[in-house]
């Protein structure tokens, strides 16, 4: 990784005001996840609703964003790590956005959950908070990866999100036996698959933002390799 | 050795160049592509236009200038060669920086070139002519104005009547110094367009300042800094991951 500033220390600037938008758009849509898995496991309405108005806040930044790159590129023309991090950039916006959209969709089983009776919902089922917390990290963790372009760390979170997948299906299997034992479940069941499949997407973006980190550091593309060709490539540099 | 993942036409192999006592080429080793452009980039004094000027053995024209080492064409060492040199720049044209037309109708600048080597009739010679300015994508604009000079001409066009002249000779590399610095974007896409062209008949060597140009024509591009090959590889692979961290430096405008 190139550390060294540019002839232009406008360019500079721009790169670096760009990136410092993407990190606060980052730390804008984890909390937005934390408070719409809390929302839903408390299955408080009012957080939701709080959730919901967040994301507005998120769709400016990506707009935001979205023109600093093509601005750039315009401008800029840039070039190697230069091009990389404009790519990696344009792609993370899009996963963010999409954890946000995600995030949102939890906030809406949570105002759901509030119209069913006590005794039938599932919104408190552990592997959902296990499940939701794996994703939330992978987040973190992911948005710390993109700030310090650290490859290694990136490698972990793509083998990370097959727990999230694992304990998705895990989810699914619990839910079909309580709809089973008792139809009256169905609707609240419907509603946590929704928010279980939604953590399990904030996972794949997730995991979608650390491959954008090791194709910046590295130019590598791991995208569809498996999680041990993804260690070896990092490994090999 | 610089390999290039396609056919040799050109290889330069532990080549050294002085202008005097200044070292200004180091062990240069690397293929040239057959009908392929290759580019070399770098800063002002990287020895690029030296280079360039090797490889035709134009600097012979001048005194206390030597190079050592090889550059092979085909096989053959140009640099060993005891052929007349007028020869090997048939075989090796240069087009430059300024546009250089002679003080000649647009017709005989292309003629010109073509009597030296070769005796055709006429209509031979008028059809060399406009199959030269065809190639050279420059027909359309000159055919009812033959007789002209040269020099009435555009710096864009004229710029592309040195490329029909080089090219009226049938040589089977051309080399292009900065062609494009003198001119309008237009007259550059339009040179640009015609160096894609070039390749599908010759080898195309093409020394410039402008690395979007670089990254534009060329399908091989060698960084050079102080006189050495820095890298060299695809153009793709050099404007996405370079492996040097100096050749990065150099084409993300983190240089000096």
């Amino acid at each position: 990784m190139a550390t060294s500033d540019h002839s232009s220390k406008q360019y500079d600037q721009e790169l670096e005001s760009m990136r410092s938008r993407i990190l606060q758009m980052g730390g804008l849509v984890e909390s937005q996840l934390k408070a719409a898995l809390d929302a839903f496991e408390r299955a408080d309405a009012e957080l939701a609703d709080s959730v919901v108005q967040a994301d507005r806040r998120v769709n400016d930044l990506e707009i935001d964003l979205d023109r600093a790159v093509n601005n750039i590129i315009a401008r800029r023309q840039p070039t190697a790590v230069d091009l990389r991090m404009i790519m990696g950039v344009a792609k993370t916006i899009t996963d963010l956005e999409r954890i946000g959209d995600e995030s949102t969709k939890i906030a809406r089983a949570a105002k759901w959950l509030r119209d069913k009776e006590t005794s039938f919902r599932l919104n408190r089922i552990p592997d959902i908070r296990a499940s939701g917390d794996i994703a939330a990290q992978m987040l973190r963790k992911s948005l710390d990866a993109f700030a310090r372009l650290d490859p290694s760390a990136a490698a972990e979170i793509i083998d990370a999100d097959q727990g999230v997948d694992e304990r998705f299906r895990a989810i699914l299997r619990q839910l079909v036996t309580f709809m089973m034992e008792d139809p009256r479940s169905i609707t609240s069941a419907l509603d946590t698959v929704w928010a279980a499949k939604a953590i399990e997407r904030v996972g794949d973006h997730a995991k979608n933002i650390a491959e954008h980190v090791i194709y910046v550091a590295q130019g590598a593309d791991v995208r569809h390799a498996t999680p041990e060709e993804v260690r070896r490539m990092v490994a090999s540099g | 050795m610089e390999t290039a993942s396609a056919k040799a036409k050109m290889r330069v192999q532990g080549l050294n160049f002085y202008y005097g006592k200044f070292h200004a080429l180091k062990n240069i080793n690397l293929e040239i592509a057959d009908r392929k452009v290759t580019a070399f980039i770098g800063p002002s004094g990287c020895g690029k236009s030296t280079l360039l000027r090797v490889l035709n053995r134009m600097f012979e024209l001048y005194p206390e200038q030597r190079a050592e080492g090889k550059v092979e064409v085909d096989g053959q060492d140009i640099l060993a060669s005891r052929d007349d040199v007028s020869l090997i720049r048939a075989r090796i044209g240069m087009v430059f920086q300024k546009p250089t037309p002679f003080p000649m109708s647009i017709y005989d600048n292309i003629a010109f070139g073509v009597r030296l080597f070769e005796r055709p009739n006429k209509a031979e010679m008028d059809e060399r002519v406009e199959w030269a300015l065809r190639k050279a994508a420059l027909w359309n604009e000159v055919k009812d104005k033959l007789a002209q000079t040269g020099t009435s001409l555009s710096g864009g066009q004229q710029q592309r009547l040195c490329i029909a002249r080089g090219i009226a000779i049938r040589p089977e590399i051309i080399l292009f110094d900065e062609p494009c610095s003198a001119l309008d974007p237009i007259s550059t896409a339009k040179i640009e367009e015609l160096i894609e062209e070039l390749k599908q008949d010759y080898t195309v060597a093409i020394v410039t300042h402008n690395m979007q140009q670089a990254a534009r024509v060329s399908d091989f591009t060698a960084y050079m800094y102080l006189g050495e090959m820095m890298e060299f590889g695809e153009t793709d692979q050099i404007f996405i991951k370079p492996k040097r961290k100096e050749t990065e430096d150099y084409i993300t405008g983190r240089f000096g």
